[in-house]
Order: structure tokens, then sequence, then C-alpha cells
């Protein structure tokens, strides 16, 4: 009762605070002339929406689907459309790399622990956490603030260069600019490596204590 | 109207948010790192939209590496302790783990 209070309270809240700040903006919108860079969709905005589209949805079976394992495809829509928007943003080598680290390793990974931690009719998106009421709660409130300074923020924009690829300058800049990073990367990773192994190994004998 | 910044924003902006749902309802621990990896997402389709359309350059991109590197690394240890968890207590429900507290 209590919580669901709290999270109506957060949502009315933010609500409120959204629909002010977009009417300023509206009311300031509305008396500029129409809009002289609007004109007919090109290809790339068309591929931009389909590719947005993929991501979101994914986003969504990820959030609400009640089974874990069709959560888990939703996460391949969800990178595959964040992948293929970073191609329309110039960026290849990065396109490449969420490619072969995210969908061909991490989401692999994840598929691997659901089906070897979970009896799949087990799960239950019932009783969360933070309770429906109030993860709805921080839903709206971050995403109308995150939306408001998207189409609110004052950016100052430049005109994007034309599409190019950028490996060249990535490797430049990872070996120059960025290189006490690039090798402190490579340290973790080998880190991490050990650590998983180390944490995820079959205990060899519990009941039997080893002493020297 | 063309797609420019705002509409790579807001595509982030979204991921974020439901990742952070999602983070925040999921009792399965899996299901909870699948958010965390939405939000490093959301916030990667940021840096690059900010490296294309206003910086320039390639330092968003770079940083954007960085973090696929530590995504990685922290899914992999990540899911080990997932199935240490599940090795040990069979079962990988969030509430249930509070052996550790206090």
């Amino acid at each position: 009762m209590n919580k669901k209070l709290s999270g109506a309270l957060v949502f009315g809240l933010a609500v409120a605070v959204f629909a002010v700040l977009l009417g300023l903006r509206l009311a300031g919108d509305l008396s500029l002339a129409a809009n002289p860079s609007s004109g007919a969709l090109t290809l790339q905005d068309l591929f931009f929406y389909l590719f947005g589209a993929t991501a979101l949805a994914g986003a969504l079976a990820v959030a609400f689907s009640r089974n874990i394992l069709y959560s888990g495809l939703g996460l391949l829509g969800a990178l595959v459309g964040a992948g293929s928007l970073y191609v329309l943003l110039s960026a290849d080598f990065l396109a490449v790399t969420q490619l072969l680290v995210y969908i061909g390793g991490v989401l692999v990974l994840v598929l691997f622990a659901v089906m070897l931690t979970n009896r799949i009719t087990e799960v239950n998106v019932s009783n969360r956490s933070l309770g429906l009421a109030g993860g709805t709660a921080l839903l709206v409130a971050t995403l109308l603030v995150l939306l408001f300074v998207a189409l609110a923020g004052p950016f100052v924009t430049v005109t994007p260069p034309a599409l190019a690829p950028t490996t060249r300058e990535i490797g430049d800049a990872f070996l120059t600019r960025w290189l006490l990073p690039f090798e402190l990367a490579s340290l973790i990773l080998l880190a991490t490596l050990i650590g998983a192994v180390v944490i995820a190994r079959k205990e060899l004998k519990p009941d039997e204590p080893e002493q020297a | 109207m063309h797609v420019g910044l705002p509409h790579f924003l807001v595509v982030g902006a979204l991921l974020f948010s439901l990742g952070l749902y999602t983070v925040a309802t999921r009792r399965n621990a899996v299901g909870v790192l699948m958010g965390v990896e939405l939000i490093l997402n959301g916030a990667n389709v940021n840096f690059v939209a900010f490296n294309r359309f206003v910086t320039g350059g390639v330092g968003g991109q770079v940083f954007a590496l960085f973090v696929i590197v530590l995504a990685a690394a922290e899914a992999a240890v990540g899911l080990a302790i997932v199935l240490a968890l599940f090795q040990t207590s069979r079962s990988i429900d969030v509430r249930l783990v509070d052996t550790m507290r206090e």
C-alpha cells in the first residue's frame, strides 16, 4: 500500500513536471515558422526507423516478457538494432565489434546461463523486487526526463561529414592518445577471465577439508 | 524532418529506461544482467550519436569501445557469480540470496 502510494506520487509528479516543460517548449516552437529543413523521407531515414523499431521491440521484450528465454531473444533484437544504428552513425568498426563481442559473446553467454540455471517453467516475474508500481514509476520518470533532454537539449550540432570508414582513426587513437586505457583494458580482460573461471568452477570436495 | 541527433537520443533514452525498468523489476539474476546490458547499449548509442553530430573525431567511438569491453567483462563475471549461486542455493532469485547480508 505504502509502496503503491509512493509510486503513484512519483509518477504524478514526473508527469506534471514533464507536461509543464513540454508545454513551455511547444509554446516556444509554435512561434517559429514552418521548419524549412523538413523534406521527403530519405532511404537513410527509413533505415533509421527500421533499426530503431528493432531495438525498441527487443528492449520491450527484455523488459516485459514473462519467459526469460524470450527476454534473451529480445536482447538479441535490441543488440542488433543498436549495432545497426552504429552503421548509420558512421561507426562501422563499432558496429562490427558489437556484432562480435555482444551478439557472438555476451548474448551466447547469457543464453547459456539461462539454460543452465533455470527450469524454464519456474520463471515468474511476479512479486518483483521493487514492485510493479515502483518499477513503472521509475521507468516513466526516467523516460520523461531523458526524452525532454533529448528533444529540448541545447546541443550545438554540426553538419555531419559523409559516411566514411573510421577504423584507421580508431586504431591511431588507441595506440597514441588512449594507449594506457587500452593496455589496462587488456589487463582487466585477463583478470576477468581468471576470475570467472575461479568463481564458476565446481567445488572440489566441499566435505573434505584440505589441510596442508 | 530528417533524422538527426534527437532521434538517436530518443532511441538511447528508450533503451536506457527499459533497461532500468528491467533491473528494478526482475527477480531473476540473469534478467537483471540483461537489463544492465540494455542500459550500457543505450549509453553507447548516445556516445556515438554525440560523436557524429556534436564533437566529430572518434573520441566517442573509442569510449563506446571501452564500454563494450567492460560490458563483456561484467557479463562474464556476473554470469559466473550466477552459476556459483545456482550451485550453492539452487536458485537465482535475487530476493532469496541474502546469506551474505550482515
